[in-house]
Order: structure tokens, then sequence, then C-alpha cells
């Protein structure tokens, strides 16, 4: 059917016009905000756990507004509102903002919770082996409160990369909308965005692997039991 | 070399220590001895500032501080000289024997690695771990773990070693082999302040007992005094229970060689 030759053109055609702005937007993108997310996770975590005065307030506020409030909001305020009282961002860069701030709300109750997990009685070894709070938090109890949230963060991680289609609304070109700009031109809805659909659960795929490959790494510790023997 | 004086410490409206006054001498080995609640372990964690008491003094090798008001430095000069072992061993759960002997020596006394893994292997040797040098706390049992913790305290060269309650988190089995450790130790002059509730153990190894009871000492004095000839009615009634409960505990006790 000359039908089905016009349609397999188009999604071959298209797919590497979807995939070029998924390698060029929606991976920098995810990549930088999970970052920044990161750094803003683990100070917010920090704050928390060691119950810095003022530092603890504001950051539950922070967390209270942000998990409050919808991602799609949070993009429009910092993209179209801004600009009245004189702030005007790129698109991808509001886009990188506003991810950022929202993944950080998220990831610091997944690390807070990590670290209230570790025991603490390390602490106070720690003390006594004449280590400071930082040189404890950064050696001993930060890397265990890691390993144990590493599954929900690589959770989080490849919720953002679904995510980041809603980046289309502020005008940042990613695959999302290139996938809607194709449409509107060839009028094939079903079929692209089925084909969008399945190189977002692609990156997925490989991100979960990753994650799997991430958590072999990292079960380290002689946690498998007691019957295999340390590196000798 | 170390002197309490009128240690207090409450614990919202429950005092735990009302004005505890003690001498740690040179190459003593104390075992405090009490029911649980009276404060032992509190004035324990005191001394190291693992808890912060509510008043009193710390001479320590003639330096004098005050409990309530201790400085950063002070409190890091203390520590420097002393060392603690818990009941729950805390060893650092991401790092393997060695480590965690290593780790306090390197980060916090800045030993170049070298030389604290020197330390390190002696210290764990001491403690009959030669062959467990890499194996994370989680691949070994409880009493090695212990034995760990004791291998990370004496490798700081500390001058004086507390211990909480060192082997009620072991099963019965493994105690021999930590307290056969901390008996060397006594043997070799170390000076211990030693947290415990084994009879056997304070009566043969300590040179000194201290009886706790309702935050402050009852009664103190040479060992083989306090168990023999106890002076005060509250002593003699812990004692006889205590041992007409743990006899079987103290049978298991194999018999000491070292004194």
């Amino acid at each position: 059917m000359i039908g089905n030759e016009r349609l397999t053109g188009i999604l071959l055609d298209s797919f590497w016009k979807i995939l070029l702005p998924g390698l060029t937007v929606t991976i920098p993108l995810t990549i930088l905000a999970f970052s920044f997310a990161m750094v803003i996770a683990v100070f917010l975590a920090l704050v928390q756990f060691a119950n810095v005065r003022i530092l603890k307030p504001l950051a539950r506020f922070y967390i209270w507004v942000i998990r409050g409030t919808p991602l799609l909001v949070q993009l429009f305020v910092i993209f179209y509102g801004l600009p009245r009282v004189g702030i005007v961002l790129d698109p991808f860069p509001s886009a990188v903002i506003v991810f950022s701030i929202n993944e950080g709300a998220y990831a610091a109750e997944i690390m807070r919770a990590a670290l209230e997990s570790v025991p603490r009685g390390q602490l106070e070894a720690g003390y006594c082996v004449g280590m400071s709070y930082l040189q404890i938090m950064r050696r001993i109890l930060l890397p265990q409160a890691f390993r144990t949230a590493f599954p929900s963060l690589s959770n989080s991680l490849i919720s953002m990369v679904k995510d980041t289609s809603l980046a289309a609304n502020i005008t940042v070109t990613e695959m999302f909308m290139m996938t809607q700009r194709i449409v509107a031109r060839t009028y094939e809805p079903l079929a692209l965005y089925l084909e969008v659909g399945l190189i977002y659960l692609l990156f997925s795929t490989v991100l979960t692997k990753l994650q799997s490959i991430g958590e072999k790494k990292l079960n380290f510790y002689g946690y498998q039991g007691k019957e295999k023997k340390g590196k000798a | 070399m170390i002197a309490v004086k009128k240690i207090q410490k409450a614990f919202g409206d429950n005092q735990v220590l009302r004005d505890v006054s003690l001498t740690v001498e040179k190459g003593d080995v104390v075992a405090i001895l009490g029911p649980s609640g009276s404060g032992k372990t509190t004035l324990l964690r005191c001394l190291n500032f693992l808890e912060r008491a509510d008043g009193g003094e710390l001479v320590f090798d003639g330096t004098h501080v005050l409990f309530a008001k201790a400085g950063r430095q002070e409190i890091a000069q203390i520590r420097k000289k002393t060392a603690f072992v818990f009941q729950n061993f805390n060893l650092f759960l991401n790092k393997t024997a060695l480590e965690n002997v290593t780790e306090g020596l390197i980060i916090a006394r800045k030993m170049p690695k070298k030389q604290a893994e020197e330390l390190g292997m002696r210290a764990l040797d001491k403690v009959g771990l030669s062959d467990r040098y890499h194996y994370y706390p989680h691949q070994l049992s409880g009493g090695q773990q212990q034995r760990v913790a004791i291998a990370r305290a004496i490798a700081a060269e500390p001058e004086i070693i507390y211990f909480d309650e060192p082997t009620s988190a072991l099963d019965p089995e493994l105690t021999g082999e930590v307290l056969d450790v901390i008996r060397e130790l006594a043997a070799e002059g170390m000076t211990m302040l030693v947290v415990t509730h084994e009879m056997s153990f304070a009566r043969n190894v300590s040179t000194k007992v201290v009886f706790m009871e309702g935050g402050v000492i009852v009664e103190e004095g040479p060992s083989k005094e306090f168990f023999e000839a106890p002076k005060e009615e509250r002593t003699r009634v812990f004692l006889k229970r205590i041992l007409s409960a743990g006899t079987e505990e103290a049978d298991n006790e194999r018999p000491n060689t070292k004194r």
C-alpha cells in the first residue's frame, strides 16, 4: 500500500530528527539539572540532619513549596512570570533552573531519609578517633547514605528524563516539541507520538540498565553475606 | 592520671549522676559495676564528652577542664589521649577492618598512610585478626568486630581506654575472645575504665572496682577487698543477687592465668 510506504518514510525520517534534540537537549538538560539537584539535595539533607538553626526551617519551607506545586506551574512562573519583574531568561536555562530546584526538593528527602538510616553510633566512633563532624560526614556517613539512596535516586533520574518533555511548554526544542512540529506538518499523530514514546522508553531502558550495573558496583561493604569472603 | 570531681548530669528531671568523684591512676584497670540505670555508662560517656555533663571538673594529666564549659579545642585534646570501645562496636561499615583502624590516624591525626597501615596491621595482629585485614564489618562475627574496635582504640596509643559494656552485645560463646584481649592489655599495663556486667572479669582482671547505684558511687576499692569484704549493705545485696544469677556465666569464663 502506498500509504504504508509514506508512513514508513515519515517514521524513519523523523526518528533521527527527534533523536537529535534528544541527544542535544533532553540529555544535557537532564544531566545538568540532576547534577545541580544533587548538590541542592545533599546541602538540604545535611542542614536538616545536623539541625542547623534558621537554615533547617528554611529547608523545610523550600521542600514544602516545591513538592506542593506542579512542575508545569513552576516552569511557567520562571519563564513567563519572571519577565514581569525584569528577569528574562532563555528557555533552556529556565528549564535547567526549574528542574534542578524541583528535583532538589525530592532528592533532599531521599538523602535525608538515607542519612538517618545510617547507624548513628558511627558518628560517635568518629568523634572518639578525633575526626570532625564534616570529616565523618564526608568519609563515613554520606558514602553509606548514598548507597542506600542510589535506587531511589535512579528512579528520580528516570522520571526526570520523561518530565523534560514538559519543557516544550516553555519553548525548549526538545524531543517532544520536535515531534509536535513534525505532526503538524505530516498529520500522523498516532504514529509519531508512539515513536517519541518509544525513544523515551529507549532512554529509560538504558538508564535502568545503568542502575542495575551501578547497584552491583555499590554492593560492597560485605553486605552479600558472610559466605563470600572479602577481597583478600 | 585522671581525676573526676563532682560530675553531675541530668536528662530532664532525671538526675543520672550526682556529684560523682573518681580517680584513676596510670596502670589501673577500673571496673565500674552497678545495676542498669545507675549512671555508669553516662559517666563514661561524659568523660569523653559524648554526653555533655552539667557540672564538675576533669583533671587529665594535670590539665583542668570544666565539664560544662570545655571548648572544642579542649575536647579535641582530651579525645586525643583517650579511646572508646562501644557496646555495639560502632565500626565504620563502609571501611574494612584495617581502614577502620587507620581512618582516625590518617584523617584526624594526619599520619602518613604507610605508617598508619603498619600501625593498623600491628594493632590487628595483636587482637588476633591478622587474617582479616580486608574484611568489612558485615563479614565479621560480633567478637571479631569488637576486636577490630579494640584495635582501633589501641592504634592511637591512648593513655586510657574507656570500655562501655564491651561484651554485652555478644553471644555468650564470643565474650571470651574479647575479654582475653582486654586481659592482655591489662597485663601490659594499659590504663582502662571498664563498665561491665562480667563479674569474673571485675574480680580477676580489674585492679579496682567502683560500684554505682542511683547516680552515686556506693563503694569503691581494690577488687579483692570489694568482692571478699564489701563494706556497704547495698553492695552486698547487689553482689548476692548478681553472683547467684551469674554463676553459670562465671563458670564459662576461662580461668585467669595472667594475674
